[in-house]
């Protein structure tokens, strides 16, 4: 059961306090975006067995969501950001890279180009 | 027989006798006893039935590990099933029944499994229950329902309490075994918060049973004295009885408290579930004892050989006069001695191995007792109870070298490390060939958040099985850990003991070495699961290699005890059979719970009444006193109809149907979803929310809006009221006030998180009071204080005022065609203002209405209702209400996804009316109607489906909504509906059945 630092209140919350939102830094497509956008954005998520950035709601405590740097196989958490940003902070990308040397379980590269 | 010894003893109060019962027979035990000891003590053999065969089966150990001994425990509403004996205390008065057997543990039919237990072999499940399907209903299941299974479950209501505990805490140790007692005295002096469990009554472990000295003196005594040390420290708490049954991420920690009965009476506290946040976990959970497979080792009377040793040290019983050992280590040993010390009978001690010099083998020999090298067994004799045994050569084929008369046989197959917890959060373990055991692999441990490694183990649960090795192990272990927290041990005093050279373990899989098939299938492996080694011979000869496959093809380690004798033997045998190293076949998952915790101490308080809190209206209490029929909408209660006396649901409905259409009815309206949002973009914000538009809304008006998800699926629906310029009140359906503001706060925060919009849910603030029907105005205008008329209030407005002295908002919508004001007043008011309204009502005839009246008055209207018309996949232009979806905005939630080709096809089921026309009878909910031709699987082609169904009173005939293929195009059409028995006709008409205008 994860325990998450909540960016809002700085308490660190039990999961049962938390609901999850899946993947974050989506980009909403509207009513002019192609059939493959729009699909990509309603439907295709990453589901990467490694570091995750995800969305967290701190539904039982504070109320907002922010966004988690995880990893899917360990567990780990390489820190917590408010979600009102388009990419991680580059404090979470440090961690990243210094606790993920190699590929393995690591940030899907297209991810870590773009955000780096 | 197996008896109690005239002396020792060492957990029993022999001067406080209990009495108990089993089944029928009345027996004594003391405190201190367990179950299954007060049993043997009793020299009761046969304690259970197995699974499968319905072998008579006796105990085999003595902790948590055991596999047999499983009782109901208790009567009426104490009862609880599936009880280990070997954990569960004896107490006054106890009842404890032994399970799974028909019609009685001694003469048991289902046993008859025995004459071919080869008739049950690995798989039979899955081969047998292939073909004809019909055999599997009539035949097989109720006969394997019959023989099959545990315990009955309790047929009553728990009388007995449990309770949820929640802990922080520095340093979690498990086990308060010498390993855990001397790592938990260390970290004491750290001053960090030291949590220490134990699963059992008495804290010391193997420990005092196996060595007589440690430290300075008795090894009781330096128990005693580090237990006292302990109790003064105030930052170590200390728990017995309570087992650490699972670790989860992030140092999560479920424990398992067992309280006893210190008053004696029902209805005490009789579980505490813990549940815990450490940082760091010290495991010293110890090792358990692993049997052998030779022919017939299920025979009750064959125990493992730490068992034995347990059961005449601490609790002063007989094994029988006879034991003879069976052994491939050292510390088997010590159970012939113990046993020879206190004068009992060791007939002869086989050891598998070659050559035995150790210093326990060499005291045996000094004793007297007869050690044959390179032996196993052949057989063990007897037909219910063990009688002898058949002497064999190790490496043969099991020809009887001697037949040797005794009552018990004492096992040892090596100890295994308990791993399990080491396991749960993905800590691996590695084949240790010298040691013939599978440890922590300290390369690939469990880790907390920051990818540390939170989980230590120590002393045997590390593979330390020696004791003279423990101190400095723990030490160097402990010291570590406390060096996360930056803390320095101080240097003290360890505690050191005599070596005692013990002579290593050799994995000796199956006695004899080249065991005939035929003694294979007399050969267990999991007592519990009835798997025996002819099992996974077949398992792997049928290609189940990986242990995964092989474990659930053949359910080895599958039973309620998990395995913890017989997981490492079975991998072993897959080994052997596919003559690969055991690091390449490798562990099943050890999942939680280690050891079995009780339904109710999950539930915790949270049972009966508490299981679900129900919400309830201010108004709650005078729809009881007026009889209301209930009925449960998302978390609230509801009435359904109020009840006159000797009413009948469907007449009560009717008769407030009628009400509202004839004079006036009130509605508790207090569960629809509030939601106020509020700022300088609120309306821009309502625009994308909505499929309509808010923003050209004015203020003191309200509008009918539909929300959306970005698929285009109508999600929720209600009235928007603009309170003014910036402020909106946003209606929503009663289940879905939490997820609609949830919904709203999403895209605040998270996609337009610039724009100034606030949201608050205000459901509970405000009750709502529905009144409608012809009369409606004219009740209202009794109460006196606002000008509710037409002109002041035309429909689809607002308007704040004094009602009947309250302060209130009043809306002017319907959900039912009729003339209706929806009134909001504050919640603490609300009852009051409820009851005035009635008051001023009774010229009219007033009178309360439920949650199935609003349905009919809607559903005759054609109004729709989330949830019915409904179901996730449904476009608000299926449901006709296009007129709801705005051309004009650029955007809106779910605009996009409505533009899909699927979504746009015109042979999209729409929203009609369907008239029967057969009978009176509504339709049944949910049924299809079946088309003429076949589809793709030659089943009949489904073209609709009923979404709402109801009888009308005032039309006087049943109405029904649906969704129907191109329904709208095909008005009058016949449609033939399958309703299971019989095919109902049904007209396609408009939607709205009432009052068309």
């Amino acid at each position: 059961m994860l325990k998450l630092v909540c960016p809002y209140c700085g308490i660190e919350a039990d999961e049962t306090e938390l609901v999850s939102g899946g993947e974050a830094h989506l980009k909403r497509e509207g009513p002019d975006s192609t059939d493959d956008d729009f699909e990509g954005y309603l439907f295709l998520r990453e589901n990467p067995k490694g570091v995750i950035l995800e969305r967290w709601r701190h539904a039982m405590g504070c109320g907002k969501w922010f966004h988690v740097a995880r990893c899917t196989v360990t567990q780990e958490v390489f820190g917590t950001y408010p979600a009102q940003t388009f990419k991680p902070p580059p404090r979470i990308m440090e961690e990243i890279k210094s606790r993920r040397t190699g590929q393995e379980n690591g940030l899907n590269s297209d991810k870590a180009e773009k955000f780096s | 027989m197996s008896t109690r010894l005239p002396t020792g003893g060492r957990f029993i109060d022999r001067s406080k006798p209990l009495n108990f019962k089993f089944n029928s027979r009345k027996l004594k035990g003391f405190e201190g006893d367990t179950v299954a000891s007060a049993l043997m003590a009793n020299d009761q053999k046969v304690v259970g039935r197995s699974f499968k065969y319905h072998r008579p089966r006796g105990i085999v150990a003595s902790g948590p590990e055991e596999p047999n001994a499983l009782f109901t425990i208790g009567k009426d509403g104490e009862r609880e099933p599936n009880q280990v004996g070997t954990i569960t205390e004896l107490a006054e008065g106890l009842e404890v029944k032994s399970q799974n057997h028909w019609p009685t543990l001694e003469t048991d039919i289902g046993s008859m499994a025995n004459l071919g237990s080869n008739l049950i072999p690995a798989g039979f499940y899955y081969k047998t229950f292939m073909a004809p399907r019909q055999a599997w209903k009539h035949l097989f299941e109720p006969a394997i329902r019959q023989s099959a299974g545990l315990g009955q479950p309790p047929t009553e209501s728990d009388v007995d309490h449990y309770e949820h505990f929640y802990l922080h805490t520095d340093i979690l140790v498990v086990g308060g075994g010498v390993a855990g007692l001397l790592a938990t005295r260390l970290l004491a002096e750290t001053g960090l918060r030291i949590l220490l469990l134990e699963q059992s009554p008495n804290f010391g472990g193997r420990l005092v049973q196996d060595h007589a000295e440690f430290g300075e003196g008795a090894s009781q005594d330096w128990v005693n004295s580090t237990l006292q040390e302990l109790s003064s420290s105030k930052n170590v708490t200390m728990r017995l009885r309570t087992s650490v049954s699972g670790i989860y991420d992030h140092g999560f920690v479920i424990a398992d408290e067992r309280l006893p009965n210190t008053s004696g009476k029902s209805g005490y506290l009789k579980r505490r579930l813990w549940k815990i946040r450490t940082k760091r976990i010290v495991l010293a959970t110890g090792a358990i004892e692993r049997p052998l497979c030779f022919a017939g080792n299920d025979l009750p009377g064959v125990r493992l050989a730490s068992g034995v040793r347990d059961y005449l040290i601490n609790y002063g019983v007989s094994p029988g006069d006879r034991t003879a050992i069976i052994t491939n280590n050292d510390d088997a040993y010590r159970t012939a001695i113990a046993l020879a010390e206190v004068g009992l009978s060791v007939p002869l001690i086989l050891d598998t191995r070659m050559e035995i010099r150790g210093t326990l083998p060499t005291r045996a020999k000094n004793l007297g007792l007869r050690i044959e090298p390179a032996r196993g067994i052949g057989e063990v004799l007897g037909k219910k109870t063990v009688s002898g045994l058949e002497m064999c050569s190790q490496v043969g084929e099991g020809t009887s070298l001697e037949k040797i008369g005794c009552e018990s046989i004492a096992v040892s197959g090596g100890w295994s490390p308990t791993v399990h917890l080491w396991s749960h959060c993905n800590g691996k373990l590695k084949w240790d060939e010298t040691k013939v055991m599978f440890v922590p692999d300290w390369k690939h441990p469990p880790i907390d958040s920051h990818g540390k490694q939170n989980i230590f183990p120590i002393g045997s649960a590390n593979g330390y099985l020696q004791l003279h090795e423990i101190s400095s192990q723990v030490e160097q272990i402990v010291r570590q850990v406390a060096r996360e927290f930056d803390k320095d041990l101080p240097e003290i005093q360890l505690p050191h003991t005599r070596e005692i050279t013990e002579d290593r373990c050799y994995g000796t899989w199956l006695i004899p070495y080249s065991m005939k098939p035929k003694k294979k299938m007399k050969a267990w492996v999991d007592y519990q699961n009835d798997v025996k080694v002819s099992d996974i011979d077949l398992a792997v000869l049928e290609g189940f290699e990986s242990i995964e496959h092989s474990k659930r093809y053949t359910t080895l380690g599958m039973a309620t005890d998990q395995g913890k004798t017989s997981n490492v033997n079975g991998i072993a045998l897959v080994s052997h059979n596919l003559g690969i190293p055991m690091d390449k076949v490798g562990t099943t998952t050890f999942r939680p719970p280690y050891s079995p915790i009780p339904l109710g101490a999950i539930a915790g308080s949270a049972g009966k009444e508490l299981f679900k809190p129900t919400r309830k209206t201010p108004i709650d209490a005078w729809h009881v006193s007026q009889n209301a029929h209930w009925e449960p909408v998302s978390d609230w209660r509801r009435p359904y109809c109020y009840l006159l006396e000797g009413e009948s649901v469907e007449n009560a409905v009717n008769r407030e149907t009628l009400r509202v259409r004839t004079t006036v009815g009130m509605l508790d309206a207090t569960t629809l979803g509030k939601i106020l949002v509020k700022g300088k973009d609120a309306a821009k914000f309502l625009d994308l929310i909505y499929t309509n538009a808010i923003s050209t809304l004015k203020p003191g008006r309200c509008r009918y809006g539909l929300m959306c998800d970005e698929n285009g699926f109508l999600m929720d629906d209600g009235v928007v009221a603009r309170l003014d310029e910036t402020t909106f009140l946003c209606h929503t359906t009663t289940g879905g006030a939490d997820h609609i503001h949830g919904w709203l706060e999403d895209w605040l925060q998270c996609e337009w998180w610039d724009w100034r919009v606030y949201t608050a849910n205000i459901t509970d603030q405000y009750v709502q009071i529905g009144v409608a029907g012809p009369e409606a105005r004219n009740v209202l205008d009794k109460l006196g204080g606002m000008d509710l008329g037409e002109e002041e209030l035309p429909f689809m407005s607002w308007k704040k005022g004094i009602l009947g002295g309250h302060e209130v908002q009043v809306y002017r919508i319907s959900f039912s065609g009729e003339l209706s004001f929806e009134i909001s007043v504050r919640a603490s008011e609300g009852l009051e203002l409820w009851e005035k309204i009635h008051e001023a009502g009774q010229e009219f005839s007033i009178e309360p209405y439920g949650t199935e009246a609003l349905h009919v008055l809607r559903a005759e209207k054609g109004f729709i209702m989330i949830g019915d018309e409904t179901d996730g996949t449904i476009i608000p232009q299926d449901l006709g209400l296009d007129w709801a979806i705005s051309k004009k905005k650029d955007d809106f939630l779910g605009k996009r996804g409505q533009q899909r080709s699927y979504l746009i096809d015109p042979d999209r089921w729409k929203l009609v009316g369907l008239e029967v026309l057969d009978n009176d009878e509504p339709l049944p909910h949910g049924v299809y109607a079946q088309g003429e031709t076949k589809n793709e699987f030659d089943h009949p082609r489904m073209e609709g489906r009923v979404t709402s169904t109801y009888y009308s009173p005032i039309l006087k005939r049943p109405i029904a909504m649906g969704l129907v293929e191109r329904g709208t195009e095909r008005m009058g059409e016949v449609l033939k509906f399958n309703c299971g028995n019989k095919m109902v006709k049904a007209k396609i008409v408009s939607h709205i059945a009432y009052n068309t205008d």
